[in-house]
């Protein structure tokens, strides 16, 4: 059987790197592609860990899958914003390399 | 070692693989692909955790919505590979040494504050029947039912920002600004 433990290390690995994709690339779709990847992680240990509760517990509970419906909810919308977003600095820099978006450094 | 723990290692492996795919390919394209089979994985993984429900969202929503939005993004700014761009020297070695340091501390802090080294079961047969469903929708509709609501107007708001975003004002003059 496996322990949650294995999860939570599994967790912990695919949020870093999601955290090393930000970190290293200069391409901000991948970069937020690698946020979705993070935000995946944090789902994942909450599923995991809602799941240990609930046998520890004994009864159905599903605070955590209820937290990631929500994390699924916010993302959709975080993603169609952010993608207007980049759509709009294209158009407008004709670039996407996020080392040339800096008009507001002065 | 169980055929459990030998299941779980396997799709570890195609999560971390895939997910390592996604955050080096050069290839816009090429990472959304890696990103949507890491999906699907963690997908699998809601499954044995005995999740249907957020399994199914997760397909549905990050691997078919999402990851659709993002491959429409990627072809319509045609930016399927970016020109290598001078980085800092120091960038690459720096956000690998911080990124150790983030995996071993989470994973540490996370261990020490939850030991629980008890085995999750693999779902039995009543986590996949509607009755769990059932009792997870009237948890949504009764306790989380603001959460819900508020969740809903987020997206209307969202929907409203992009439309926002992306539609281009008409020259004074050229139109009653109704286009």
């Amino acid at each position: 059987m496996v322990s949650v433990n294995y999860y939570i290390i599994l967790s912990a690995i695919l949020f870093t790197i999601g955290a090393l994709g930000v970190l290293i690339r200069r391409n901000p779709l991948i970069i937020f592609m690698s946020i979705e990847l993070m935000l995946n992680a944090a789902n994942l240990a909450f599923v995991a860990f809602g799941r240990s509760f609930e046998l520890t517990q004994g009864k159905p509970f599903f605070t955590g899958q209820i937290f990631v419906f929500f994390v699924i909810a916010v993302a959709a919308a975080e993603v169609a914003v952010g993608l207007a977003l980049i759509v709009e600095i294209f158009k407008t820099k004709n670039t996407v390399n996020i080392d040339e978006v800096n008009s507001l450094k002065g | 070692m169980t055929s459990d723990l030998i299941v779980f290692i396997l799709l570890a492996l195609i999560a971390v693989a895939s997910a390592l795919g996604m955050a080096f390919s050069q290839n816009t394209v090429y990472a959304a692909l890696y990103l949507v089979l890491n999906f699907i994985v963690v997908a699998v993984f809601y499954l044995l955790l005995g999740a249907p429900f957020i399994a199914m969202a997760q397909i549905t929503v990050y691997a078919g919505a999402i990851m659709v939005l993002f491959v429409f993004v990627i072809m319509l700014l045609g930016v399927q590979s970016l020109p290598p761009a001078k980085t800092l020297p120091w960038q690459k070695p720096l956000a690998v040494v911080l990124a150790i340091l983030l995996a071993v501390e989470s994973t540490y802090l996370l261990l020490s504050r939850a030991p629980l080294t008890q085995a999750l079961a693999a779902p039995d047969a009543s986590a996949n029947t509607t009755s769990n469903l059932q009792q997870m929708a009237l948890a949504l509709f009764s306790e989380y039912l603001l959460p819900f609501e508020i969740t809903s107007i987020l997206l209307l708001v969202a929907m409203v920002g992009a439309i926002v975003l992306s539609k281009h004002e008409k020259k004074a003059g050229s139109g009653n600004g109704l286009g």
